[in-house]
């Protein structure tokens, strides 16, 4: 557990020591407001939630994650120190964890950053604080099972401009599984046992919910079933092709 | 301490390692001679255990590598071709990382830091970002993280590779200060650092090992008593030897 700590720790802290985690915040908390209070128009609503402000994560996400995940192992390779890492005495579950645990942590850090979203909400009237708190969490879920998929496909390949398109498109997909409109045109023709199932394969349906302040089980298993099965993807791509 | 055992490695249709057998004991430094893409890198590679052999074994101190990844690991300090280090860290921090992963804490992982330091003469650069540093200290700062944890087992992959003639000279010497205790393998085309440095000698060309022996014994085989010539003459094969007579 040490040693992923260590990778945690040596992970986290390059973020930081780069221009990459400064940029990416400024960007990321720049953007959210401008959708929340222009694109979204949250003081027109006159209502006290965060809807306007959690409407848009699903589709933010799928350009700033990858962006984050992108140079995870393709950095790695390229640099070459990919070799360094991997004939140190840890395990690969070690080395994926800590990697992967440090971006969510830093994801987890800028949805931090955005606390006076709460703090403004909470100031102009009497907001659901339970209903905030899914919110959040959803958020930082939806942000993990992202990132998940955006560390195998940085995995995949040593080009960080294909792990990002790989992974946006592959994000895409499970956006638009339980996205309404997609869902409604599949509705026309197919069984409705099976556009329930495209749905339940959608992020979606599960954000939403939790976005409701319903922090049921069955949402968490499923982000956390798409972060272990792409985790155990990560682990195979990585053992087949690591000099490459 | 080092035992490699008929390693066999193809990369697809290719083969690339063709059944090298080699034992290292401890105070013996051999260096691993070849031409480009005899596949000494690939060889080294599975005795770290960056890449699996496709068959054959690498025994590190009684623990095999594929078997035992990690306490094989634990033994073996490795200089990689190319020195790779993480720019963005400082020397310090890289070495403090180095040393935690080696599973060093408190007190005897600064003392640790500090030794490889001095040892490799990394002082005048230990808050610099690896990423600005010159060639000569990126290597120093690569062979430092291979020697932090003391291993008995030493790999280094062309160790004096790009450095200029005092660099070679600071390496070889911190190479030899090491030998009595750990059993070295250098690999290098270098062929005075053979001379210089190693006390047995294995070329390989093609992925299998052509001729072995001390540096002595091998200049001895040629006319000349060089050892371009010796190396020559066992890569070239053939077609030299009718050329040159």
């Amino acid at each position: 557990m040490h040693k992923t700590l260590e990778i945690f720790r040596k992970e986290l802290r390059s973020y930081f020591e780069s221009p990459v985690a400064y940029v990416f915040l400024v960007v990321y908390l720049v953007l959210m407001g401008f959708l929340t209070f222009f694109v979204e128009k949250y003081y027109e609503q006159g209502q006290a939630d965060l809807r306007p402000f959690f409407f848009w994560y699903p589709w933010v996400y799928l350009l700033l994650v990858p962006a984050v995940s992108m140079r995870m192992w393709s950095e790695e390779r390229r640099s070459g120190t990919i070799e360094l890492l991997l004939t140190l005495p840890v395990t690969m579950t070690e080395a994926i964890l800590g990697k992967f645990l440090a971006a969510w942590i830093f994801l987890g850090l800028a949805l931090v950053l955005t606390f006076p979203m709460v703090v403004t909400t909470i100031c102009l009237g009497d907001p659901d604080v339970g209903v905030m708190v899914g919110g959040y969490m959803g958020s930082f879920m939806l942000a993990g099972a992202y990132l998940s998929i955006g560390m195998l496909t940085s995995a995949m390949t040593r080009n960080q401009v294909i792990s990002f398109v790989l992974s946006s498109v592959a994000c895409l997909c499970l956006v638009l599984a339980g996205f309404s409109p997609f869902t409604d045109a599949l509705v026309r023709w197919a069984p409705e046992w099976l556009v329930d199932g495209v749905a339940g394969f959608g992020v979606m349906r599960h954000y939403e919910a939790m976005g409701r302040g319903v922090l049921d089980i069955r949402d968490f298993g499923y982000f956390i079933s798409v972060i272990v099965m792409m985790f155990v993807a990560t682990q195979l791509v990585l053992n087949n092709k690591k000099a490459a | 301490m080092l035992e490699v055992k008929d390693i066999r490695k193809s990369f697809g249709p290719i083969e690339a390692v063709r059944g090298i057998s080699f034992k290292v004991e401890k105070g013996e430094i051999l260096g691993f001679l070849g031409p480009n893409g005899a596949g000494k890198s690939t060889t080294m590679r599975i005795i770290t255990g960056f890449i699996p052999p496709s068959s054959g074994s690498a025994t590190v101190c009684g623990y095999d590598i594929i078997d035992n990844p990690v306490e094989a690991k634990q033994c073996i300090g490795y200089l990689p071709e190319n020195a790779p280090a993480y720019s963005e860290m400082t020397v310090t921090s890289f070495l403090d990382f180095t040393a935690g992963i080696r599973g060093f804490s408190g007190k005897e992982r600064k003392e640790r830091v500090d030794a490889a330091i001095e040892k490799c003469r990394l002082e005048k650069v230990r808050h610099q970002s690896i990423g600005t540093l010159s060639k000569g200290y990126r290597q120093r700062t690569c062979f430092a993280q291979a020697v932090l944890h003391d291993p008995p087992v030493l790999i280094m992959d062309e160790p004096t590779d790009g450095l200029d003639p005092n660099q070679k000279f600071v390496v070889r010497n911190m190479i030899k200060e090491m030998a009595a205790e750990k059993a070295i393998v250098i690999s290098t085309h270098i062929l005075e650092e053979v001379d210089a440095v190693c006390t047995r000698v294995i070329i390989i060309s093609n992925g299998a090992i052509v001729t072995s022996g001390t540096p002595a014994e091998l200049e001895k085989t040629s006319s000349t008593g060089r050892m371009d010539d010796v190396f020559r003459k066992v890569t070239m094969g053939e077609e030299h030897l009718l050329k040159n007579g």
